[in-house]
């Protein structure tokens, strides 16, 4: 039986196509309108609210929470205050990277830790006699991102709080007579905060949001918009940009921390100090140290003379569109002697940036922004390849993102 | 070439520079960019105490920004974004998710970005159009496609006689001969035809054809029975938003927003501008252009001067015309400009109702089309004929706004009306006359859409034909610097022989809208005529 958010009952009110995707057994919108390019536009430009509930949340208490956590976590939660969030991943020994999720720290003992997939038994596992409490309060909260250059405009009026938050700050608010969690984070590489509110309570948040929101143009999004939105902030996605190690068949399926272009998890001086143990961080480490990842991610940017050439000679109008190819693409010397340098794994038109980029994998000696490669794509029933660029991540880097107010 | 070296004080103090492009509307951007990009040191001069030309926006009233003249982009060249690197200057256009025509009895056709979806809208109305909306839009992208390398290519010179010239015109004629018998005989029906003709041929549905018959007169004095409007309506297809034919866009702060990233480009390739400096003419040594002079007597210098003015002013006011070919005097007194297109733009203290849809925003995303049917709309023609302007006019409305929040203040509005017809010279009295009942003739055809429209003016603006021309320079308020008649385009766009962006002065250059294949927000004849001007150059 297909399951459903707190925040369902009202946005699929507001939900005019009836396109649902299943996102670990729950109902998620695909798209609210006709036009999934105008809510990605409502974030880019305006406001846009994003329901996220489906994700896990696991609550960590305890004197030996936080000794989990950074012998679990591949950044040093240690170093994340109370108010504070971390995005983070999680290893196996061998230093592949499992999953991601972010962990908000609400005191000394109490973190609260979002991720993709079920991942209880993992931790608990881990836990052993450790003094801690672990909790899959996944049930019991909503998630609510409010994304966009107008979002903190839209939202002090409701929670002051917002406007004194930096880049991952949360903090405890009341918002519809609710209390929130209130943080500066979200997966669209904008300026943007999610609101974590126990269920019962979600749909007076929600309606509080969309009545402070719909003077500013805020809409709500699907995953449709999500996907452009976090393809442009070079957010990777489980499942696409890489799978689970554990349950990974082939190294060929599994990448590091580094290889994923999360290297800047473990600072350089944290490679000095090795006063951590974590799972995975020897392997890490190591790679780290003796520069032996076998991929570095970049971003890609496409030729758009060559693409437009191509197409043309086919006999067909350039396509630009803003929705990711379902399917990996290629990457190969420029000089065409058919070397493969890596793979893209997300591949789309961004309109705000007006080409056609993605997120690929390539050797790390042929990582140099700018280096020129060529992208494999299929035109007219035929492969050929495409001219295109490296470029430093993420692509659409815009400052009010991090900026205070 | 020489002189193309680092710009010296002692060349700013003689003002002394490689180009000069008169007019700093986007086409003389564009052409400025290109030219700073190739390493020329360029001078945009602009009468107005701002750039922009009828590409601007302007804060009447504070936090409601308006589109005092052209208020959407579609045709705009996209090889210009990239080449000019627009997107690092702040290039943002905002996709319109809807189209929306009130069919005139309270019902309405709205299309949106889904094609399955408007294919039932447009059913709900006509089952016989259904399929045809999807053959109507084939056809019409085919002819798209033929036509696009003439757009895209300056015309070949079919007067000239030498190598150069019969190369362009065999690579005409070998273009036009791989086109489809059927493709080529739509187009031939397109340039000639009425758009009324040509959509009877699909469409059954009144309101179904009236929605797309109203791009058929944009800025044209025709109705969409008279010959001449498939053109128009074939021209407005020709542009496209992020690879969609005939799509259309708002840009980040309205079409001002966008001429500011084009003169941030301009003078990120170290093109210099200045404002609030009129020409009075070129100045002329032995045929040859070498520089300008303005209204106070400043003189600036330079080998090559481009005017981005409409051809009356770039031959007929610049120039001595005296000393210009008979015959092309002749042609450009004879162009035709008749402008026929005002606009009504307003402020609104919230969102305006339409009966029918009490609870969405969602059919105010794009263009709001006021004119049901092709009867309406050609009725509305009538009045022009004779010198007056339409008691039931067409309306090109759009709540820009509701796109882009940051044009108004929250839950306020700016709406821009493109209204039809008014024509430039009325018979037995003037626009000064007429200005505000012309509003109040607009705002009662709204309020008849929208009951209530009135209540929510919190201002109103006005702009005749004979704004237009007092205010950006163009000739009777014409918006495309010289109509879309077949006569006065391609080979024939400004005169015959001079449509290739030179004129009989040596090192003077013309790369308004009123050369091929302008106008409308399109910088193409901009980006053509600099690669004529560098061509040129690289002979020299």
């Amino acid at each position: 039986m297909i399951r459903t958010t707190p925040f369902h009952p009202r946005l699929r009110e507001l939900n005019t196509q009836g396109l649902y995707t299943h996102w670990q057994g729950f109902l998620s919108p695909l798209r609210y309108t006709s036009a999934p390019k105008h809510e990605y536009f409502a974030v880019r430009n305006a406001v846009g609210v994003f329901d996220t509930s489906q994700l896990f949340k696991y609550r960590i208490t305890g004197p030996d929470a936080e000794r989990l956590l950074a012998g679990a976590l591949v950044r040093d939660v240690r170093r994340c205050r109370p108010g504070r969030a971390q995005y983070t991943v999680w290893c196996d020994d061998r230093g592949f990277v499992m999953e991601d999720g972010v962990v908000f720290r609400h005191s000394e003992n109490d973190f609260l830790l979002t991720a993709a997939r079920p991942n209880l038994g993992w931790f608990a596992d881990l836990a052993g006699s450790l003094r801690v409490h672990l909790e899959d309060v996944s049930d019991e909260y909503g998630i609510l991102a409010v994304q966009g250059p107008r979002s903190r405009a839209a939202l002090s009026s409701l929670t002051p709080e917002v406007r004194s938050l930096g880049f991952f700050d949360h903090a405890q608010a009341k918002l519809a007579s609710a209390p929130v969690t209130v943080s500066r984070t979200g997966y669209t590489g904008d300026l943007g905060f999610e609101i974590t509110v126990e269920s019962e309570h979600a749909l007076a948040v929600l309606d509080a949001v969309l009545e402070v929101g719909a003077p500013h143009g805020m809409r709500p999004f699907g995953e449709e918009a999500l996907m452009m939105l976090r393809i442009e902030a070079g957010l990777p996605l489980i499942d696409v940009e890489w799978h689970n190690s554990r349950t990974a068949f082939t190294d060929a399926d599994r990448v590091t921390p580094k290889e994923l272009g999360l290297g800047w998890m473990l600072p350089k001086s944290s490679l000095q100090q090795d006063d951590r143990a974590f799972i995975g961080g020897q392997a890490i480490r190591r790679e780290l140290t003796e520069g032996t990842s076998r991929w570095a991610a970049v971003g890609i940017v496409v030729d758009w003379a060559d693409w437009d050439r191509l197409h043309r000679d086919a006999g067909l109008l350039p396509a630009k569109s803003e929705h990711p190819l379902p399917y990996e693409s290629m990457l190969y010397r420029a000089n065409e002697d058919g070397n493969q340098l890596g793979y893209v794994t997300s591949f789309m038109y961004s309109p705000v940036l007006q080409r056609h980029i993605g997120l690929a994998r390539v050797r790390p000696d042929m990582a140099a922004a700018g280096t020129e490669m060529r992208v494999e794509v299929a035109i007219a029933h035929r492969n050929t390849t495409v001219k295109a660029r490296t470029a430093k991540l993420p692509l659409f880097n815009p400052s009010r993102k991090t900026a205070a107010e | 070439m020489t002189g193309m070296t680092k710009m010296t004080q002692s060349d700013r103090q003689h003002h002394q520079y490689d180009a000069i492009v008169i007019g700093g509307g986007h086409n003389g951007l564009v052409n400025a960019g290109y030219l700073a990009k190739a390493g020329l040191r360029t001078l945009v001069l602009e009468r107005r105490p701002f750039v922009g030309g009828a590409a601007i926006t302007e804060e009447l009233m504070p936090g409601f920004y308006f589109t005092t003249f052209s208020y959407a982009l579609s045709l705009l060249r996209p090889e210009i974004i990239h080449e000019l690197d627009l997107v690092s200057h702040g290039f943002l256009p905002l996709m319109m998710p809807s189209s929306f025509h009130p069919t005139g009895d309270g019902d309405y056709l709205l299309l949106g970005d889904d094609h399955a979806q408007n294919v039932q809208e447009i059913r709900r109305h006509s089952p016989h159009d259904a399929d045809a909306y999807d053959r109507y839009h084939h056809d019409l992208d085919q002819v798209v496609q033929a036509v696009q390398p003439l757009f895209d290519n300056a015309p070949p010179n079919v007067f000239g006689k030498d190598p150069e010239d019969q190369a362009d015109v065999a690579w005409l004629l070998n273009h036009l001969g791989g086109v489809e018998r059927k493709v080529m005989h739509d187009v031939v029906r397109l340039l000639t035809g009425s758009a009324a003709d040509w959509l009877e041929d699909y469409f059954k549905h009144e309101a179904v054809k009236g929605f797309h018959a109203s791009s058929s007169i944009i800025g044209s004095k025709v109705g969409p029975m008279s010959p001449g409007s498939g053109l128009v309506l074939l021209f407005h297809k020709m542009g496209q938003h992020d690879g969609h034919l005939g799509s259309w866009a708002f840009h980040k702060g309205g079409n001002g927003g966008f001429t500011q990233v084009l003169a941030r480009a301009a003078e990120a390739f170290g093109a210099e501008i200045r404002v609030s400096s009129p020409v009075s003419c070129v100045l002329t040594r032995d045929g040859q252009a070498v520089g300008v002079a303005l209204e106070d007597g400043t003189e600036f210098r330079a080998p090559i001067v481009v005017s981005a003015l409409d051809a009356r002013h770039t031959f007929l006011e610049l120039l001595d015309p005296r000393t210009l070919p008979a015959d092309l005097v002749e042609n450009v007194e004879r162009l035709r400009y008749r402008g026929v297109s005002a606009k009504v733009n307003f402020a609104l203290d919230g969102l305006p109702v339409f009966p029918a849809l009490p609870d969405t925003v969602d059919h105010y995303g794009g263009f709001l089309n006021i004119g049901p049917t092709i009867e309406y709309v050609e009725r509305a023609f009538d009045a022009a004929k004779y010198g007056w302007y339409s008691e039931r006019p067409y309306i090109d409305a759009a709540i820009q706004s509701v796109v882009d929040p940051d044009m108004a203040p929250p839950g306020k509005h700016v709406m821009s009306c493109f209204v039809q017809y008014a024509p430039y010279d009325l018979r037995g009295s003037d626009w000064d006359t007429e200005r505000e009942r012309f509003g109040d003739t607009t705002q009662a055809v709204l309020e008849s859409h929208f009951p209530g429209f009135g209540d929510l003016v919190l201002h109103r603006e006005v702009v005749t034909p004979v704004d237009i021309e007092r205010l950006t320079g163009l000739t009777e308020g014409n918006i495309f610097a010289g109509e879309f008649l077949a006569p006065q385009m391609y080979f024939f766009r400004p005169a015959p022989g001079w449509s290739q962006y030179r004129t009989p002065l040596d090192g003077y250059y013309q790369c308004g809208s009123g050369t091929h294949p302008g106008g409308c927000v399109i910088g193409s004849p901009a980006r053509l005529a600099s690669q004529r001007i560098l061509k040129d150059q690289s002979h020299a």
